[in-house]
């Protein structure tokens, strides 16, 4: 169906059923009750995991394809989202001319770096890509926030103002809007006890992410995406059999920088705020994470990793001593403050603690993420003998 | 002609930093092949190395003052530190003053320890794995480094302030035969580049004339063969990997007193010794110290008012564009050898 393979059109029929209902999963205990802090499904974290998704489906075309790890990707977030702020305060609170020049000035961006960074690879590959990044972070942190020439308002952050000229605005809302159909607008749903909401942002986020999925799926599928495994497996060997590999690592980033410009451009529909710390090497670092905990080269890997990284992120930065100690209450009064002492560290404020030492352990033990986990498990249920890699497709080295 | 000067101690100033840092990063990569992203963090540790001998110095014993009456009429605390105790007054307030040096000896040991049990522990578990996955194990245990600093020594900055003698400013401009107070320059950050002098001299001298760094240096131009002399080689790189992980950790505690160590300080500074040691060509030591200096000293220049006038915000991005154009024109940096990380 779709062009899809009868296994991958099964993958993509899951996760559109899982993101069209994700606001009923992501909810599973009554509003009330004590578990309601695991509740994650309302709109603006369930628009952050479509959102960081559609950012790391982007990454793996790139990363988990050619194996050119960029350590600088965010920077084409943060283009993403300068240039979707400018069309609001252009043109009107409507968010496709928004993600359109989102992806247009990402990708512009991205041919540029990618032609400079991709004559090398490797860790000199990393490293320029890093490098370039903190330029363009640097030069909207501080140089283009100058008054004679004001491209991203500095510290501040770009913003829309009512001064602003939106000459298409005409009548339309001052918020974010898709056709009249406001971003932040939800439907709330009560039953018995359960709340679920339906946010029109998050439903138009989880339409994007599809497409993007399906389009990730359709490359990794075409003979362009083997290409682009060939480079990964041997770059020497597709130069010798005569085929220049550049354009297709210059064609694999420039892709995968126009998928973080939409997802910085969704971040702005969002929130139509854009600052400069969202193009900072640590948020580069991030996606990095996210992909390789998810599964780097796999179709669902970094949904999943980003997806489970934002959940826990914002799980584990609620949960305070006080909530610790409640889950404890049934231990003795010593040991429980022994436990909540031992345990308090990696919650709450120590959620970047916790995110790195599971990093490690994927990378150290899990080389292929959360997927290879999950299908390690699935081999070890079904007692069958762990398929070998077969000789013949292994490539030679 | 004294601003240009004063920029050019400015940039010096910088560079060591730099050059320290890229220091160590090209030993460990030169000896072990690990592109390291934890130096950052080892650099940071270093500084709160100085932190933790200020704070240890700092521990007092409380007596009571009862000739003393504070406000709600009882006897005041008076806080004597132990080492005043011990020492006496005058011994125990010069050590207390001078504990960002006395750091120094402090560092040295613990630093190897970290870093000994870093590559012992994990990085050697590595060698055999893709470069990006050197990469992302290390990239992870900076993070944990860094939250591990900060969950025991909170996010603001701990200020740690130079010795009392070193806490003022030199008037450089007379030595060099210009007028009084026209090129003042702060003590402390003199002898913060004197030192990273001493310190690349005494590397380099460790690897020039020492048994142990010529077995180092032949088995970073040829692993296998030293290996075929029946030399252990991988206990010298530990061994290497723990002076490297000194080095940064040394450079972080003189740099305590320029700026107070924060928990992330060791990622600021990393991006930026990273582009040094690629400009200066990987796996090459003089040119990671060359690049070191270099760039300092462009950078330094760049922010000069004239220069910023020219082309605003030069300064910010110099460096970045310097690395840009030298990898370009020149893929192996300024010094780099043939066949270092070709793949």
């Amino acid at each position: 169906m779709l062009g899809l393979g009868r296994k991958d059109t099964t993958l993509f029929a899951i996760v559109v059923l899982v993101t069209v209902l994700a606001p009923f999963l992501l909810n599973p205990f009554p509003a009330d009750s004590a578990m309601a802090q695991f509740n994650s499904g309302y709109p603006d974290l369930m628009q952050r995991f479509a959102i960081y998704g559609i950012f790391a489906i982007g990454f793996n075309i790139l990363f988990g394809l050619t194996g050119y790890l960029s350590f600088g990707h965010a920077a084409f977030l943060g283009v993403g989202s300068y240039s979707a702020v400018w069309m609001f305060k252009l043109l009107s609170m409507n968010v496709i001319p928004a993600l359109i020049l989102a992806v247009i000035v990402s990708a512009i961006f991205s041919v540029v770096i990618g032609f400079i960074a991709l004559r090398r690879s490797g860790i000199y590959f990393s490293i320029l890509t890093l490098a370039m990044a903190q330029m363009m972070y640097n030069l909207a942190y501080s140089v283009f926030s100058n008054p004679a020439m004001n491209l991203t308002n500095g510290e501040t952050g770009l913003q829309v103002y009512a001064s602003d000229p939106q000459y298409l605005k005409g009548n339309g809302p001052d918020v974010t809007h898709l056709f009249g159909l406001q971003m932040n607008s939800t439907y709330e749903m009560s039953v018995a006890g359960w709340k679920f909401d339906f946010g029109v942002g998050y439903y138009l986020c989880a339409v994007i992410m599809l497409v993007a999925f399906y389009i990730a799926i359709r490359i990794f599928r075409s003979p362009f995406g083997i290409m682009l495994r060939a480079v990964k497996s041997n770059q020497h060997r597709l130069n010798y059999t005569g085929v220049n590999p550049r354009p297709y690592n210059l064609a694999a980033f420039v892709i995968s920088g126009m998928y973080a410009g939409l997802a910085g451009g969704l971040l702005a529909c969002m929130d139509p705020l854009a600052g400069a710390e969202r193009m900072q090497w640590t948020a580069s670092g991030e996606v990095v994470i996210m992909t390789i905990l998810g599964g780097a080269g796999t179709l669902v890997g970094p949904i999943l990793g980003a997806g489970f990284i934002k959940y826990f992120e914002n799980i584990f930065s609620k949960i305070n001593e006080n909530v610790l100690h409640s889950w404890f209450h049934w231990l003795p009064e010593s040991v429980q403050n022994f436990v909540v002492h031992v345990l308090s560290p990696f919650f709450g404020e120590g959620w970047s603690l916790t995110m790195g030492l599971m990093f490690m352990a994927v990378v150290i033990f899990l080389p292929g993420g959360l997927v290879e986990g999950g299908l390690r498990i699935g081999r070890l249920f079904r007692r069958r003998p762990a398929p070998t890699p077969d000789a013949a497709t292994k490539p030679a080295e | 002609m004294d601003t240009l000067i004063l920029q050019f101690l400015n940039g010096l100033d910088k560079g060591s930093a730099y050059a320290l840092i890229a220091l160590g990063l090209t030993l460990i990569f030169g000896t072990l092949g690990v592109v390291n992203f934890a130096h950052g963090a080892l650099f940071m540790i270093g500084g709160f190395c100085a932190v933790t001998l200020q704070k240890i110095l700092m521990i007092s014993s409380v007596t009571l003052d009862p000739t003393k009456l504070n406000f709600l009429g009882k006897p005041t605390e008076v806080k004597t530190p132990y080492v005043e105790v011990f020492f006496g007054k005058d011994v125990g307030a010069f050590i207390v003053d001078w504990s960002v040096p006395l750091a120094i000896f402090f560092a040295i040991p613990i630093m190897i320890g970290v870093g000994y049990v870093m590559e012992r522990g994990l990085i050697k578990h590595f060698y055999k794995r893709a470069h990006a996955d050197q990469i992302l194990v290390t990239f992870g245990l900076a993070i944990v480094l860094q939250e591990v600093i900060k969950y025991f020594f909170g996010a603001n900055p701990i200020p740690t302030p130079a010795p009392e003698a070193f806490r003022g400013s030199v008037d450089f401009g007379v030595w060099l035969g210009f007028a009084p107070d026209l090129i003042i320059y702060p003590a402390w950050r003199l002898v913060y580049f004197i030192f990273s002098l001493v310190i690349i001299g005494a590397v380099f001298a460790f690897l020039q004339f020492t048994t142990f760094g010529m077995v180092v240096r032949a088995g970073m131009a040829d692993r296998e063969t030293v290996g075929l002399l029946g030399i252990d080689i991988d206990r010298r790189f530990t061994v290497m990997f723990g002076i490297a992980a000194a080095v940064a950790g040394l450079a972080g505690v003189m740099y305590s007193p320029i700026s107070s160590p924060n928990y992330h300080m060791g990622m600021d500074f990393l991006v930026l010794s990273f582009v040094v040691v690629v400009v200066g060509g990987m796996g090459s030591l003089p040119g990671a110290v060359a690049a070191g200096f270099l760039l300092g000293v462009l950078q330094s220049f760049a922010s000069l008012n004239q220069v910023k006038a020219l082309l605003p915000g030069i300064d910010q991005i110099v460096i970045y564009l310097i690395a840009i154009i030298i990898l370009l024109i020149r893929p192996r940096g300024l010094m780099g050898r043939k066949g270092v990380m070709e793949d």
